[in-house]
C-alpha cells in the first residue's frame, strides 16, 4: 500500500508539532519549559513555509526561489534573539524571586 | 374720559408692584433701619391705595361695559411645546371692588402697626413681611388665569406662615404658623389637581377673553360623565372648592385660623379677617362659570358646607373667653356666610358681604389689638371690664363694628347680610335660610357678649388701660366710617349689584319683610346678651350649670383638635407611617442596595479572571482565536470569503 506524501502530510506534521507547542506552552510549570515550547511552536511554522515553498507550482519549474526556506532562516534568527531576551528575563525573576515555577509568577492576581 | 381711565388700566401692574419692591427693598437694603423700612412700605401701600381709588373710579364710570368685557393685560410668561400661560392684569368690577378693600385694609393696618410694633425687635422684618403680603394679596385679585392665581395663593400661604410665626421665639406660634401652612396646603392639592385636569381638558387655564375657560364651557363644551353618574364638571368644580376649604376656613379646614391668632393682632386683623381668608371666596366667585355649569350639586355642596360653618363656629364662639379668638370664631361664621351665599347662586350679596365684612372685622381686630396694647397683653375679656372710661375712641369704633356685625341698620352689616339672607329664601333654600337667621342671632348674641364684658361694666382694679397713640386710634376711626358707610352703596341706581352679578343683571329692590325679621334677629341677640350681662336678670354660670356637657363641648371647640391629633397619632404615625416606613427601608433601599450588591457581586466574580498567571492569559488568547476562526468558518456572507478550510482543501 502506497501512502503519497504530499503538501496535507508536512502541513500535518507542522499542525502536529504545533499544538504539541501549544500544549506545553499551556500545561508546563518550568518557565524553561514554555520557552522550550514556543521554540517548537515557531520550529511547526518553519515546517509550513518550507513545505509550501517546495510544492508551490512557480512559474519557472526549472528554478525553485526558495522562498519559504529564506523565510525560516529569518525566523529562526529572530527566535534566537528572542531566546536570548527570554532566558535574561527568567534569569531576572530567578534571582528575584527564587523560582522558576509559573504558578509563583501570580503578583498581578486580584 | 373713559380713554384716560381705559389707559390707566394698563398700570394697574403698578399695584401689586410696588408693595413688591418695597419688600425687597426692606429685606435686602434697609432692614437695618426702623424708620425707613416703615416709611417705604407705607409709602408704597399707600400708593397701591391712591391707584386703586383711580381704578375703581374708572371701573365706576365705565358702567356695564367692564362687566361683560373686563380689561384683560397680559405679558407672555413661558411657552413650551404646546403649553402658553401669560402673567397679566385683569381689570374689573369685582377686582377692582377687592383692590380697594385689600389696599385700604393693609394701609390701615400698617399705619395702625406703626404703634402697635412700636418697639419690637423685628420691626423691619415684621413691615417686609406686611409688604410681600400685599404684593401677593394685591397679585392674586388681579390674576387673569389659574395658575398665575394659583401662584399669589401660594405666596399669600407663606406670608400668612411667616406673619403668624413672627415671634418665632413661642413655641405655640411656631406651631401655629405650621398648623396654618399644613392645613391649607392640604386643601391646595385638591386645587391643583382640579388646575391640571382642566388645563388638560381645555388647554387654557384664563378665566375670561377669547378661547378662556369661562367662553369654552359656555358655547362648545360638551359635559361627559366622568365617574360613575357625576359629570366631569362636577368633579372638578368639587376639586377646585377644597382650594378655598382650606384656604377660607370651611370645615374641615378651619382648625387652622382660631390657632392663627398667636401673631400679632394687625396681622390677623389683615390677613386672617380681611384679605387672605377671603381669597377662597374669591376664587370661586371668579371660577363661577364652573359652578354654574356643573350639576346643581356642586354649589349645594358649597352651601351646605358654607352654613354648617357658619353656625357650627357661631356656636364655639359664644363659649369662648379670648377676644382674639371670639373675633376669629366670628370670622369663620362670616366666611360660611359668604361661602353659602355663593352656594345659594347670590354672587352679589356674597361679594357684598366680603367688603362689608373686611370693614368692619378689621376694625373689631384692631380694636382688640388697642386693648391688648393697652393692658399689656391681656386676652381674657373676663380681666378687662368698663374699658369705655379710659379708651373712649376703641369703644366707639368698636361699638360701630359689633352694630355692624349684628347687621343693624344704616351700618355695613345689615344690606350685605339681608341681601344674603334673602337670596337663600328667594332661591328656594329655606334650611339654609333658617340656618343663616339661628347664625345672625348668635353672632349679634356673642359680640354684644364680648363688648359689655369688656367694654361696659365694672373697672378692675389691676388695669391701668390708656387710649392708644394716634397712629392707631386714626385707622380705627376710618375704618369705622368705611364700616358706617360701606352698605350704602346698595343703594344708588348703580348700585353695588349693578356692577358685580353674575349672569344678566335683575335690579331688585330690597325686600323689607325679611331685612326686618332679620334685623329682629339681630336685636334678639343684643337684647340677650344684655339680660345676661349687663343687666344680669339670669345668670351666665346658671346657664352653664343647667347644659354642663354642651358648654364644654363648645369651649374645647367640638374636640375636633384632639379628634385630628388622634388620627394623626394612631392612624398615620401608627399605622400608615410603619407601611411607607417598611416600603422605605425595604424595597426602594432595597434596590438601590441591590444594585450595589449586583455591582460587588459581577466584580467578585469577574476578576477571577485575573489570576496574574501568563498561561492564563495564553489560555484566553487561544480561546479568541478558535472563536474568531469559528466564525470566520460558519459565518455567511461576505465572511464565507474568507473561509480558510476552503483555502485548506484547495491545495493538494
Amino acid at each position: 500500500m502506497t501512502i503519497s506524501v504530499g503538501l496535507s502530510t508536512y502541513l500535518l506534521v507542522g499542525a502536529m508539532l504545533f499544538c504539541i507547542g501549544l500544549y506545553g506552552v499551556f500545561a508546563k510549570r518550568n518557565i524553561i519549559a514554555v520557552l522550550m515550547s514556543i521554540e517548537l511552536m515557531l520550529n511547526a511554522v518553519n515546517i509550513n513555509f518550507v513545505a509550501f515553498s517546495r510544492f508551490t507550482p512557480w512559474a519557472n519549474t526549472a528554478i525553485n526561489p526558495l522562498i519559504g526556506q529564506v523565510a525560516a532562516l529569518f525566523v529562526i534568527v529572530v527566535a534566537a534573539a528572542e531566546i536570548a531576551v527570554g532566558l535574561a528575563l527568567v534569569i531576572t525573576i530567578y534571582r528575584n524571586r527564587q523560582t522558576t515555577n509559573v504558578d509563583d509568577l501570580n503578583w498581578l492576581k486580584w | 374720559m373713559f380713554k384716560e381711565m381705559h389707559n390707566l388700566f394698563q398700570w394697574a401692574w403698578l399695584i401689586p408692584f410696588l408693595p413688591f419692591l418695597s419688600f425687597l427693598i426692606i429685606a435686602f437694603i434697609t432692614k437695618r433701619s426702623k424708620g425707613l423700612s416703615s416709611t417705604i412700605s407705607i409709602l408704597a401701600i399707600l400708593t397701591s391705595l391712591g391707584l386703586s381709588i383711580g381704578i375703581g373710579i374708572g371701573v365706576i364710570s365705565s358702567g356695564t361695559e367692564l362687566v361683560e368685557q373686563p380689561f384683560l393685560s397680559t405679558v407672555n410668561w413661558l411657552t413650551i411645546g404646546g403649553l402658553k400661560i401669560d402673567f397679566g392684569t385683569l381689570v374689573d368690577p369685582m377686582s377692582a371692588m377687592m383692590l380697594f378693600v385689600v389696599t385700604l385694609v393693609a394701609s390701615m393696618v400698617q399705619i395702625y402697626s406703626l404703634g402697635y410694633m412700636h418697639g419690637d425687635k423685628g420691626f423691619s422684618r415684621y413691615f417686609c413681611y406686611q409688604s410681600l403680603f400685599a404684593a401677593s394679596m394685591l397679585g392674586l385679585v388681579l390674576a387673569t388665569n389659574l395658575l398665575e392665581l394659583y401662584v399669589f395663593w401660594e405666596l399669600v400661604g407663606l406670608c400668612s406662615y411667616l406673619l403668624i410665626g413672627f415671634w418665632y421665639f413661642k413655641v405655640s406660634a411656631r406651631e401655629a404658623a405650621k398648623k396654618a401652612f399644613i392645613t391649607t396646603r392640604v386643601g391646595d392639592v385638591g386645587l391643583l389637581i382640579g388646575i391640571l385636569f382642566l388645563y388638560k381638558q381645555f388647554g387654557t387655564l384664563d378665566f375670561y377673553g377669547p378661547g378662556s375657560l369661562s367662553v369654552q364651557m359656555a358655547t362648545n363644551f360638551q359635559d361627559f360623565a366622568l365617574i360613575g353618574s357625576a359629570s366631569y364638571l362636577t368633579i372638578m368644580a368639587l376639586l377646585v372648592f377644597i382650594g378655598p376649604m382650606g384656604k377660607s376656613g370651611q370645615f374641615p379646614f378651619h382648625v387652622w385660623l382660631p390657632d392663627a391668632m398667636e401673631g400679632p393682632t394687625p396681622v390677623s386683623a389683615l390677613i386672617h379677617a380681611a384679605t387672605m381668608v377671603v381669597a377662597g371666596v374669591y376664587l370661586v366667585a371668579r371660577m363661577f362659570f364652573l359652578f354654574d355649569h356643573a350639576s346643581p350639586v356642586a354649589l349645594e355642596f358649597i352651601a351646605g358646607i358654607g352654613a354648617f360653618t357658619a353656625i357650627f363656629a357661631a356656636t364655639i364662639a359664644i363659649a369662648q373667653d379670648d377676644i382674639k379668638k371670639i373675633l376669629a370664631y366670628s370670622t369663620l361664621s362670616q366666611l360660611g356666610y359668604m361661602m353659602f351665599a355663593l352656594g345659594v347662586g347670590a354672587l352679589t350679596a356674597s361679594m357684598f358681604h366680603l367688603m362689608t365684612h373686611a370693614f368692619f372685622k378689621a376694625l373689631m381686630f384692631l380694636g382688640a389689638g388697642s386693648v391688648i396694647h393697652a393692658l399689656h397683653e391681656k386676652q381674657n375679656i373676663w380681666d378687662m371690664g368698663g374699658l369705655y372710661k379710659k379708651m373712649p375712641i376703641t369703644t366707639i369704633t368698636f361699638g360701630i363694628g359689633v352694630l355692624a356685625i349684628s347687621g343693624i341698620p344704616p351700618f355695613a352689616g345689615f344690606f350685605s347680610k339681608d341681601e344674603i339672607l334673602a337670596a337663600a329664601l328667594q332661591n328656594g333654600h329655606p334650611f339654609i335660610y333658617a340656618v343663616g337667621l339661628f347664625t345672625a342671632f348668635l353672632t349679634a348674641f356673642y359680640m354684644c357678649r364680648l363688648f359689655f364684658v369688656a367694654f361696659l361694666g365694672k373697672e378692675k382694679q389691676e388695669n391701668h388701660p390708656h387710649e392708644s397713640p394716634k397712629s392707631m386710634t386714626v385707622p380705627l376711626m376710618v375704618l369705622a366710617f368705611f364700616s358706617v358707610v360701606g352698605g350704602w352703596a346698595a343703594l344708588p341706581e348703580h348700585n353695588f349689584a349693578y356692577f358685580i352679578h353674575y349672569g344678566a343683571f335683575e335690579p331688585e329692590g330690597m325686600n323689607w319683610g325679611l331685612a326686618a325679621i332679620s334685623v329682629l334677629a339681630g336685636l334678639l341677640g343684643i337684647g340677650l346678651a344684655y339680660t345676661i350681662y349687663i343687666k344680669q336678670a339670669i345668670q351666665a354660670e346658671a346657664i352653664v350649670a343647667r347644659f354642663p356637657g354642651v358648654y364644654k363641648l363648645l369651649k374645647n371647640k367640638y374636640y375636633i383638635d384632639e379628634i385630628y391629633q388622634w388620627v394623626i397619632d394612631k392612624v398615620m404615625d401608627g399605622f400608615v407611617a410603619k407601611v411607607l416606613y417598611w416600603f422605605d427601608i425595604h424595597i426602594i433601599d432595597g434596590i438601590v442596595n441591590g444594585l450595589a450588591l449586583i455591582t460587588r457581586g459581577a466584580g467578585s466574580g469577574l476578576r477571577r479572571t485575573s489570576t496574574g498567571q501568563l498561561q492564563t492569559y495564553a489560555l484566553v488568547f487561544f480561546f479568541a482565536v478558535v472563536v474568531f476562526y469559528l466564525v470566520l468558518a460558519m459565518g455567511e456572507g461576505q465572511l464565507a470569503a474568507l473561509n480558510p478550510l476552503a483555502m485548506l482543501g484547495g491545495v493538494k
